[in-house]
Protein backbone atom coordinates (compact mmCIF):
# COMPACT_ATOMS: atom_id res chain seq x y z
CA UNK A 1 0.00 0.00 0.00
CA UNK A 2 1.17 3.45 -0.70
CA UNK A 3 1.25 5.77 2.29
CA UNK A 4 2.13 9.12 3.07
CA UNK A 5 2.46 11.58 6.16
CA UNK A 6 1.76 15.19 7.13
CA UNK A 7 3.51 16.17 10.37
CA UNK A 8 2.55 19.71 11.98
CA UNK A 9 4.01 19.89 15.07
CA UNK A 10 7.71 20.74 15.93
CA UNK A 11 9.64 18.73 17.28
CA UNK A 12 10.95 18.25 20.82
CA UNK A 13 7.68 20.41 21.68
CA UNK A 14 4.99 17.81 20.83
CA UNK A 15 5.24 14.03 20.49
CA UNK A 16 3.59 13.91 17.01
CA UNK A 17 7.30 14.31 14.92
CA UNK A 18 8.42 11.38 17.18
CA UNK A 19 5.28 8.94 16.71
CA UNK A 20 4.94 9.82 12.78
CA UNK A 21 8.83 8.54 12.92
CA UNK A 22 8.25 5.14 14.17
CA UNK A 23 4.82 4.88 12.10
CA UNK A 24 7.04 5.58 8.94
CA UNK A 25 9.70 2.53 9.96
CA UNK A 26 7.02 0.53 10.58
CA UNK A 27 5.26 1.22 7.39
CA UNK A 28 8.69 0.62 5.50
CA UNK A 29 9.38 -2.08 7.62
CA UNK A 30 6.03 -4.41 6.84
CA UNK A 31 7.08 -3.69 2.45
CA UNK A 32 4.63 -0.37 1.85
CA UNK A 33 5.47 2.50 -0.04
CA UNK A 34 5.76 5.66 1.85
CA UNK A 35 5.25 8.41 -0.52
CA UNK A 36 5.82 11.62 0.73
CA UNK A 37 6.27 13.05 4.24
CA UNK A 38 5.21 17.05 4.41
CA UNK A 39 6.26 18.96 6.78
CA UNK A 40 3.52 21.59 7.36
CA UNK A 41 3.18 24.68 10.26
CA UNK A 42 5.76 24.06 12.89
CA UNK A 43 6.19 20.57 11.78
CA UNK A 44 9.03 22.39 9.32
CA UNK A 45 11.34 22.36 12.52
CA UNK A 46 12.26 19.01 11.41
CA UNK A 47 13.83 20.03 8.13
CA UNK A 48 16.75 22.41 10.14
CA UNK A 49 20.61 20.80 9.80
CA UNK A 50 21.14 23.40 12.85
CA UNK A 51 19.13 21.26 15.39
CA UNK A 52 22.08 20.00 17.84
CA UNK A 53 19.83 18.29 20.90
CA UNK A 54 22.22 16.66 23.38
CA UNK A 55 23.95 13.71 22.13
CA UNK A 56 21.96 11.20 24.75
CA UNK A 57 18.69 12.04 22.95
CA UNK A 58 16.84 11.29 19.73
CA UNK A 59 17.98 13.47 17.07
CA UNK A 60 14.67 13.78 14.91
CA UNK A 61 16.10 15.49 11.92
CA UNK A 62 18.99 13.04 11.82
CA UNK A 63 16.54 10.43 12.17
CA UNK A 64 14.74 11.45 9.06
CA UNK A 65 17.57 12.24 6.96
CA UNK A 66 18.86 8.45 8.00
CA UNK A 67 15.55 6.70 7.11
CA UNK A 68 15.40 9.43 3.56
CA UNK A 69 19.15 8.03 2.81
CA UNK A 70 18.05 4.44 3.51
CA UNK A 71 14.66 4.37 1.69
CA UNK A 72 14.69 7.25 -0.97
CA UNK A 73 11.89 9.19 0.76
CA UNK A 74 11.36 12.67 -0.70
CA UNK A 75 10.95 14.93 2.44
CA UNK A 76 8.61 18.22 1.75
CA UNK A 77 8.86 20.90 3.62
CA UNK A 78 5.77 23.17 3.11
CA UNK A 79 7.61 26.40 2.06
CA UNK A 80 5.34 29.15 3.20
CA UNK A 81 5.39 27.74 6.40
CA UNK A 82 9.37 27.08 6.40
CA UNK A 83 10.23 30.64 5.28
CA UNK A 84 7.74 32.33 7.90
CA UNK A 85 9.83 30.42 10.44
CA UNK A 86 13.09 31.05 9.47
CA UNK A 87 13.99 27.48 7.64
CA UNK A 88 15.43 28.46 4.23
CA UNK A 89 17.10 26.59 1.78
CA UNK A 90 19.57 28.25 -0.32
CA UNK A 91 17.71 29.81 -2.77
CA UNK A 92 15.38 31.02 -0.51
CA UNK A 93 18.36 32.68 1.76
CA UNK A 94 19.25 34.69 -1.21
CA UNK A 95 15.67 35.91 -2.07
CA UNK A 96 15.40 37.28 1.50
CA UNK A 97 18.68 38.20 1.47
CA UNK A 98 19.59 36.48 4.85
CA UNK A 99 23.01 35.41 5.94
CA UNK A 100 22.72 32.08 6.36
CA UNK A 101 20.50 28.92 5.33
CA UNK A 102 19.64 25.68 7.62
CA UNK A 103 17.43 23.54 5.48
CA UNK A 104 18.81 20.06 5.96
CA UNK A 105 20.02 18.35 2.54
CA UNK A 106 17.62 15.43 2.86
CA UNK A 107 14.54 17.65 2.43
CA UNK A 108 12.97 19.86 -0.47
CA UNK A 109 10.87 23.00 0.20
CA UNK A 110 8.36 23.12 -1.84
CA UNK A 111 4.17 23.63 -2.01
CA UNK A 112 1.06 22.39 -1.19
CA UNK A 113 0.64 21.23 -4.31
CA UNK A 114 3.02 18.23 -3.21
CA UNK A 115 0.61 17.70 -0.65
CA UNK A 116 -2.21 17.36 -3.09
CA UNK A 117 -0.52 15.25 -5.25
CA UNK A 118 0.34 12.89 -2.32
CA UNK A 119 -3.22 12.48 -1.23
CA UNK A 120 -4.42 11.77 -4.88
CA UNK A 121 -1.13 9.01 -5.72
CA UNK A 122 -1.66 7.50 -2.19
CA UNK A 123 -3.68 5.04 -0.26
CA UNK A 124 -3.89 6.45 2.97
CA UNK A 125 -2.31 9.80 4.25
CA UNK A 126 -1.82 9.75 7.80
CA UNK A 127 -1.64 12.96 9.37
CA UNK A 128 0.48 13.46 12.89
CA UNK A 129 -1.16 16.35 14.80
CA UNK A 130 0.39 18.93 16.97
CA UNK B 1 -15.04 2.13 7.60
CA UNK B 2 -12.59 4.72 9.32
CA UNK B 3 -9.73 4.48 11.97
CA UNK B 4 -9.94 7.48 14.45
CA UNK B 5 -6.84 8.69 15.62
CA UNK B 6 -6.81 11.08 19.22
CA UNK B 7 -3.70 12.69 21.09
CA UNK B 8 -5.18 15.03 23.42
CA UNK B 9 -6.40 14.15 26.95
CA UNK B 10 -10.15 15.00 27.83
CA UNK B 11 -9.62 18.35 29.17
CA UNK B 12 -6.66 19.44 26.68
CA UNK B 13 -9.40 20.50 23.83
CA UNK B 14 -12.36 19.51 22.18
CA UNK B 15 -10.87 16.43 20.32
CA UNK B 16 -12.37 13.49 22.55
CA UNK B 17 -15.69 14.94 21.86
CA UNK B 18 -15.65 16.12 18.66
CA UNK B 19 -13.79 12.67 18.08
CA UNK B 20 -16.93 10.62 19.27
CA UNK B 21 -19.42 12.87 17.56
CA UNK B 22 -18.05 11.61 14.35
CA UNK B 23 -17.79 8.09 15.48
CA UNK B 24 -19.67 5.63 13.01
CA UNK B 25 -20.75 2.24 13.35
CA UNK B 26 -17.79 -0.08 12.23
CA UNK B 27 -15.33 2.41 12.95
CA UNK B 28 -11.71 2.14 14.93
CA UNK B 29 -10.76 4.69 17.46
CA UNK B 30 -7.24 4.48 18.41
CA UNK B 31 -5.75 6.23 21.39
CA UNK B 32 -2.20 8.12 20.67
CA UNK B 33 0.12 10.33 22.76
CA UNK B 34 -1.70 11.59 25.21
CA UNK B 35 -4.82 10.46 24.08
CA UNK B 36 -4.38 7.02 26.29
CA UNK B 37 -5.43 9.66 29.32
CA UNK B 38 -8.91 8.83 27.87
CA UNK B 39 -8.92 5.39 28.71
CA UNK B 40 -8.16 6.24 32.69
CA UNK B 41 -11.32 4.56 34.68
CA UNK B 42 -12.47 8.44 35.24
CA UNK B 43 -13.50 8.59 31.48
CA UNK B 44 -15.38 5.14 30.85
CA UNK B 45 -18.44 6.24 31.02
CA UNK B 46 -17.67 8.53 27.56
CA UNK B 47 -17.42 5.00 25.81
CA UNK B 48 -20.08 3.15 27.33
CA UNK B 49 -22.57 4.49 23.98
CA UNK B 50 -20.60 3.70 20.69
CA UNK B 51 -21.99 3.06 17.79
CA UNK B 52 -22.37 -0.48 16.96
CA UNK B 53 -19.01 -2.46 15.96
CA UNK B 54 -16.59 0.10 16.78
CA UNK B 55 -13.27 -1.30 17.96
CA UNK B 56 -11.17 0.42 20.51
CA UNK B 57 -7.45 0.65 20.93
CA UNK B 58 -4.80 2.77 22.45
CA UNK B 59 -0.44 2.53 21.61
CA UNK B 60 0.75 0.48 24.60
CA UNK B 61 4.37 2.51 24.11
CA UNK B 62 2.51 5.73 25.39
CA UNK B 63 0.65 4.09 27.96
CA UNK B 64 4.16 2.71 29.17
CA UNK B 65 5.78 5.92 28.69
CA UNK B 66 3.41 7.47 30.80
CA UNK B 67 3.18 4.83 33.75
CA UNK B 68 -0.79 4.36 33.21
CA UNK B 69 -2.13 1.08 34.60
CA UNK B 70 -5.65 -0.15 35.27
CA UNK B 71 -7.08 1.03 32.25
CA UNK B 72 -10.42 0.81 30.36
CA UNK B 73 -10.44 -2.84 29.43
CA UNK B 74 -12.66 -1.85 26.42
CA UNK B 75 -9.17 -0.56 24.96
CA UNK B 76 -7.09 -2.90 23.45
CA UNK B 77 -3.47 -2.43 23.39
CA UNK B 78 -1.45 -2.43 20.28
CA UNK B 79 1.92 -1.54 18.88
CA UNK B 80 3.50 0.60 15.64
CA UNK B 81 3.03 -2.72 13.18
CA UNK B 82 -0.66 -2.78 14.57
CA UNK B 83 -1.19 0.68 14.08
CA UNK B 84 0.18 0.34 10.35
CA UNK B 85 -2.22 -2.86 9.76
CA UNK B 86 -5.14 -0.98 11.10
CA UNK B 87 -4.50 1.99 8.74
CA UNK B 88 -4.21 -0.72 5.61
CA UNK B 89 -7.65 -2.26 7.24
CA UNK B 90 -10.11 0.87 7.45
CA UNK B 91 -10.18 3.02 4.20
CA UNK B 92 -9.11 5.98 5.42
CA UNK B 93 -7.56 7.45 8.79
CA UNK B 94 -9.10 10.78 10.55
CA UNK B 95 -6.67 12.06 13.07
CA UNK B 96 -7.78 14.25 16.08
CA UNK B 97 -5.86 16.77 17.87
Amino acid sequence: MIFSLVITGAPYSTQCADTALRFARSVLQQGHTLHRVFFYADGVHSGSALAAPPQDEFNIPQAWAELAHEHQLDLVVCIAAAVRRGVLDSNEARRYEKDGHNLASDFTLSGLGQLVEAGIVSDRVVTFGA
Amino acid sequence: MTLHTLNKTPHESNALQDCLAALSDDDALLLIENGVYCAMPAHAELFTRLPGGVQCYLLQADVQARGLNDLNPEFRGIDYDDFVTLSCRYEKVVSWF
